[in-house]
């Protein structure tokens, strides 16, 4: 115990790194009832770097990720998105949120409207673009993932895999700074994860900030510079791919990845 | 018996010309009287809806407070309550200005309907609010839509689509119910027919009367079946 509490604090970025720190989070504590899902969460994300967080079920992936964009709220501790305090006002969180980009496992899309509403509605109500330049850049997007020649379908006419690749271009049209994905091919049929990762493996080439939840960890060695395992509300390792792949330190980062590469 | 005796007996050419003007106007009181009802009814149930999910505990309980009643009790005994009780207050009311209001049989009538198919809609819209997946909300937020907008243009339009079906059904029962207007004097399609009975004792009037009623709901149910496939159309 004493051996994995000396490793929950994970190990500073490098000084050496030059590229900015986008999210910082400090001492983040948070509880569903008695239940403490988060503990003592230290992390600081720097512009452009992919992570990729993975760990056993109920660990505290998701929550950990929905308390960046503050779809979920911690009682204690900081965060920092681009310099602003998370806990200030709803005004300006928002305004921070709409700088978060977010893909959900299950799509979310809104099922009454076609694929390019879906794309243009948080542009023109949130960013004020006229329908033109909201559809213009949906247009965009959706070609970048793929999907253009869909845009005037309803989602429930696509499949699970064009959907998903939907809602990233509907995250993307608001221009994030960065994007968080909570297990974005956990949901799919197996035929149709690689073209979702494909679609992400663009856009880290493109520099985008990211952070994903999944357990797919061709994926992880072959787009992540960190990768993150919790582990009961902590972050247990801090790592680069190969260092958490080929030698993990803790027993239960061992446990895990000799159950999930089996 | 001839076929004109038969025709005598259901549709009498005299009856038709004597009545039958009436009819078209009783037929159209009760068309207004239940529209304007049952859409104030449907803002006002909306709004005891969001009331009634709102994180507001003091919202929540007078929402409640309010569905219980109105539910609970007879429309009937509702609209003698407003127009005999209330309307009994008359110095009370000419002190407040309202008194136009409170002795006039109709403002009442459509008072006490839309009080009642608030209630009723309240919980149409409740349950239809809830049906809407959680994470359309978390969708909704993460674009950081603002409130106004989640709820137009992402929540509600999905939850008509669950609650159309049950809407229907309210303003069909809400149709009928609508006959109990005739006792406070309101010359709907149920006063007309009764006061056309009350003159010509014949029978057939009250088979005229329910023809008619079954005549608009079934213009309702069609209405209703049409807007539903164009609500979901996305659904296929
Ligand atoms: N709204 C909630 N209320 C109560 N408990 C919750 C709530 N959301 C999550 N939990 C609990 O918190 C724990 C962590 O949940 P979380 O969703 O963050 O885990 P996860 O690591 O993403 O797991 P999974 O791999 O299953 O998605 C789980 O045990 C879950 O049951
Ligand atoms: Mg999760």
């Amino acid at each position: 115990m004493t051996a994995s509490l000396s490793l929950a604090t994970p190990t500073p970025a490098p000084q050496a790194d030059p590229r900015k720190v986008v999210v910082t989070i400090e001492g983040l504590n948070k509880h569903y009832g008695a239940f403490h899902v988060l503990r003592d969460i230290n992390l600081n994300v720097r512009e452009g770097e992919r992570i990729v967080l993975c760990g056993p079920s109920g660990s505290g992936k998701s929550t950990l990720i929905r308390c960046i964009n503050r779809l979920e709220i911690a009682e204690q501790g900081n965060i920092r998105v681009n310099d602003t305090d998370l806990s200030l006002t709803t005004r300006q969180a928002a305004e921070v949120r709409s700088e978060i980009g977010m893909v959900f496992q299950h799509f979310n899309l809104f099922p009454h409207m076609s694929v390019l509403d879906n794309c243009t509605l948080a542009p023109m109500s949130v960013r004020g673009l006229s329908r033109k330049e909201a559809e213009e850049r949906a247009r965009f997007y959706l070609n970048k993932v793929g999907i253009e020649s869909q845009a005037g379908k309803y989602p429930s006419q696509l499949s699970g895999g064009q959907q998903q690749r939907v809602a990233i271009a509907r995250a993307l049209c608001m221009k994030p700074k960065i994007m968080l994905f909570d297990e974005p091919t956990s949901a799919l049929d197996p035929e149709m994860v690689a073209e979702v990762l494909d679609v992400l493996v663009k856009l880290a080439d493109t520099g985008m900030t990211m952070l994903c939840v999944t357990h797919e960890m061709g994926f992880a060695r072959q787009v992540a510079e960190r990768v993150l395992f919790l582990d009961g509300g902590q972050i247990i390792e801090d790592a680069s791919p190969e260092a958490f792949f080929n030698n993990p330190q803790s027993a239960r980062a061992k446990g895990f990845l000799a159950q999930i590469l089996h | 018996m001839s076929f004109d005796q038969l025709l005598a007996l259901v549709l009498d050419p005299d009856l038709l010309e004597r009545y039958g003007p009436r009819f078209i106007d009783g037929l159209l009181v009760t068309g207004k009287l239940v529209a304007l009802s049952f859409t104030l009814g449907a803002l006002l149930g909306m709004l005891l809806a969001l009331a009634r999910l709102s994180n507001n505990l003091m919202l929540q309980r007078l929402s409640a407070g309010y569905i219980y009643f109105f539910r609970g009790s007879p429309l009937l005994a509702q609209l003698f309550l407003l127009y005999y009780g209330l309307g009994s207050l008359k110095g009370f009311w000419q002190d407040v200005g309202l008194w136009w209001f409170f002795r006039d049989a109709w403002y009442c009538t459509v008072l006490a309907f839309t009080l009642n198919t608030a209630a009723y809609q309240a919980e149409i819209f409740r349950g239809s609010l809830l049906a809407v997946a959680p994470g359309q909300y978390e969708a909704a937020k993460a674009l950081s839509l603002k409130r106004s907008t989640t709820f137009f243009k992402v929540i509600l339009p999905q939850s008509l689509i669950v609650a159309i079906g049950p809407l229907g059904n309210e303003l069909i029962l809400m149709i009928k119910a609508s006959a109990i207007a005739s006792l406070v004097t309101i010359y709907d399609l149920m006063g007309v027919t009764k006061l056309a009975f009350s003159r010509s004792f014949d029978f057939q009037i009250y088979l005229w009367a329910a023809v008619l009623y079954l005549l608009i709901v079934e213009i309702v149910r069609r209405s209703l079946k049409h807007i539903e496939a164009r609500l979901g159309r996305h659904l296929r």
